[in-house]
């Protein structure tokens, strides 16, 4: 049983802030099928498709009859900890800082052996549940969890190396004028974020949901229009250095596509917004994130961005918005290599059409805001970097992997 | 006029007897613009980018890139704006008369009112008390309405409700009557448009565009410091940048104020 974390201390401004350091990074090319699983939050194994063994670490033949055809495939996650051990003087400078550090051996019931880190409620002989998680350098790890619920599961000192969890972390979520902003703003607060900025642009015009975000408790409003390089500037020169995890919310939908529209203005309000957006935020915020990526309970740990799934296809009737939205997703894959070495996360969490008023003649099924609000939340505490909410974003990403020439004739409706 | 008066002009403004009151607020980002649902076009913000500030971008110097619409901040609007003035010669920034960029104005003084109502609208009944005063309104005046709006806070300047932007503003008859009875050259607001927040509901709507620009006439927005200028005798320098068809244009408005 593990004790619950302690809401941390304001900083002793003596002591240097702690640098961040990474895990040891290389992998195979066939290693990152863990990678891409533990990015999704899935627990995927390589399955041999002629005897249908299951194999780890990583092959190019199956171990047991040698046959190539060697696919990921979702796993039963379910194994016994045959062995721990501590490692109390790891020469390794990210381990030895966070040592002693436990890793086990975990025969899984689906076949193979694996070397996991462990959480600390994990007992040898007892049943454990297996995960990939993304760790420090952003590499696939396997992690081993007791199979139920332990008191204070979440804050286990390793486990929390390996996800974004909002507990006692200060977040910006940068637009609180959008419902979406509104409810990941009450979603970061009630999961224990003890403080969530929430910023607003253009104050002086009034918004809905307004009363009810100034009102709270624990969310503070202030003024950021992250189109704007000053304001985006200023907003981190006060709070930059305690942004444990920002939450982008830019919203900036608009129908159509080229030719139904005249002249780029439109275009323009939209690559203002989203684009230029992201990267005012980015240069404001990203270096001290990344600066503070080991600093205590609290360090800096997480970058989400909320993006169409239609970026990865495009949807005509939405054609332009679409391509914005394209331009962040390539943007998010910058970043995530920036911010690598701070091993601060970044998270795409892809959407369909949302329940507002720019999707309203859009028919159902739509993404609830409140989804997406839940559904950051628990990104942060898996640790992920990629996630589908709701039935639309799913499909299109199953579709576009079957087929991506299909998908672009079907969106074209 | 002989020249010897123009440098008597220059001495006076330089020994302070002609005093220069800028009548513009700060192009920044954060100024509110006019707004419009959401559907409609919109003016671009105002941004403000850095190329290089002494430092590895350009070492020695500094400057900006800056974008903004037309109508943003304190800002002129030319004939060409509206419907009305679409088919007037001479009717964008770039080929009125620079001569039109200067001319002396009256200011009506309506603060005590607008405190009062937001909706506070000026009509022909009050421009003639204000006459009754300073006597009648001369040909190729601006008309500044002064409402101390310009001193509010920027949620209670655009003011904006569910129904709309509530400030205060001229109503049709007056605007009519400016521009043909007493043949103003334009006229000015310290609102962030020439009409009232409320216009779109007057029949015609929006009123000062309406006749102003039909007219061939100018308008002056987002003014500030009017409560430093006399009711009548200032002259106003408001010259826009001289954008290639351009409907109007951000512009620094500045007041000659006789000090004595
Ligand atoms: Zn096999």
């Amino acid at each position: 049983m593990i004790d619950p974390i302690e809401p941390p201390r304001r900083k002793n401004p003596l002591l240097r802030t702690r640098l961040p350091t990474s895990p040891p990074r290389p992998r195979s090319r066939t290693s990152h099928g863990f990678t891409r699983a533990a990015a999704e939050g899935r627990f995927m194994l390589q399955r041999c498709e002629a005897c249908g063994a299951f194999a780890y670490p990583a092959r190019e033949a199956c171990p047991a009859c040698l046959s190539a055809g060697l696919a990921f495939v979702d796993a039963p996650r379910r194994g016994t900890l045959l062995a721990e051990t501590t490692a109390r003087v790891p020469s390794d400078v990210y381990f030895r800082e966070r040592a002693p550090w436990r890793i086990g051996l975990v025969r899984m019931d689906c076949g193979p052996t694996m070397v996991a880190h462990l959480h600390a409620d994990c007992a040898e002989g007892a049943p454990v549940l297996m995960s990939f998680q993304l760790d420090k350098s952003g590499q696939a790890v396997a992690f081993a969890r007791p199979e139920g619920e332990t008191p204070n599961m979440a804050d286990d000192r390793q486990w929390r190396e390996m996800t974004a969890d909002p507990k006692f972390r200060r977040v910006l979520v940068t637009n609180g004028r959008s419902v979406i902003g509104q409810e990941a703003a009450a979603a970061l607060k009630a999961a224990g974020a003890k403080t969530v900025f929430v910023g607003v642009a253009e104050p002086w015009r009034p918004f809905a949901g307004e009363k009810l975000l100034r009102g709270q408790e624990g969310i503070e409003v202030v003024t950021l229009d992250a189109a704007d390089e000053k304001s985006a500037a200023d907003l981190a020169a006060d709070i930059g250095g305690k942004v444990d995890i920002l939450v982008n919310t830019t919203e900036h939908v608009r129908p159509g596509g080229l030719l139904d529209r005249r002249g780029t203005s439109i275009a323009r309000d939209e690559i203002d917004q989203a684009y230029l957006g992201f990267i005012n935020l980015a240069q404001a915020f990203g270096p001290a994130m990344r600066m503070r990526g080991a600093d205590g309970i609290n360090n800096s740990v997480a970058w989400i961005n909320i993006l169409s799934v239609y970026a990865l296809a495009n949807w005509p009737a939405f054609g332009a918005y679409s391509a914005s939205q394209a331009a962040c997703l390539s943007l998010s894959q910058c970043l995530r290599a920036e911010l690598r070495p701070g091993g601060v996360k970044v998270m795409n969490l892809f959407t369909g059409p949302v329940d507002t008023e720019w999707f309203q003649t859009v028919p159902p099924p739509k993404v609830a805001p409140r989804a997406v609000a839940q559904a950051i939340v628990s990104g942060l505490r898996g640790g992920l970097e990629e996630m589908y909410v709701g039935d639309v974003a799913e499909e299109i990403r199953q579709r576009l992997a079957a087929n991506p020439k299909a998908l672009e004739r079907e969106l074209d409706r | 006029m002989q020249s010897k008066n123009l440098l008597e002009l220059a001495g006076a403004i330089s020994s302070g007897a002609v005093r220069v009151v800028d009548l513009t607020f700060t192009l920044s980002p954060d100024f509110p613009v006019i707004v419009l649902p959401p559907e409609f076009g919109q003016a671009a913000p105002v941004r403000i980018q850095e190329i290089s500030r002494y430092d590895g971008r350009g070492p020695a110097w500094y400057w900006n890139n800056v974008t903004f619409g037309e109508h943003t901040g304190t800002h002129f609007d030319a004939p060409i704006h509206w419907f009305t003035g679409k088919d007037l010669p001479n009717n964008a920034v770039d080929t009125m008369p620079p001569k039109d960029m200067i001319a002396p104005a009256c200011v009506i003084d309506c603060s005590a009112e607008a405190a009062k109502d937001p909706d506070f609208v000026l009509t022909v009944p009050l421009v003639e008390a204000w006459e009754a005063k300073h006597g009648r309104i001369p040909e190729r005046h601006w008309v500044l309405l002064r409402t101390d709006w310009s001193k509010k806070g920027w949620r209670d300047y655009s003011n904006l409700r569910d129904d709309g932007a509530h400030t205060p503003g001229p109503n049709p008859a007056v605007m009519k009557w400016l521009v043909e009875e007493r043949r103003i050259i334009g006229f000015g607001t310290e609102t962030i448009g020439t009409d009232a927040g409320q216009a779109g509901h007057f029949e015609p709507p929006y009123p000062a565009h309406h006749f102003l620009h039909g007219a061939g006439r100018y308008g002056l927005q987002c003014l500030c410091n009017l409560d430093q200028l006399p009711a009548t005798g200032a002259v106003i320098v408001a010259s826009p940048l001289k954008i290639q068809n351009g409907s109007g244009s951000p512009l620094r408005v500045i007041a000659l104020v006789s000090a004595s």
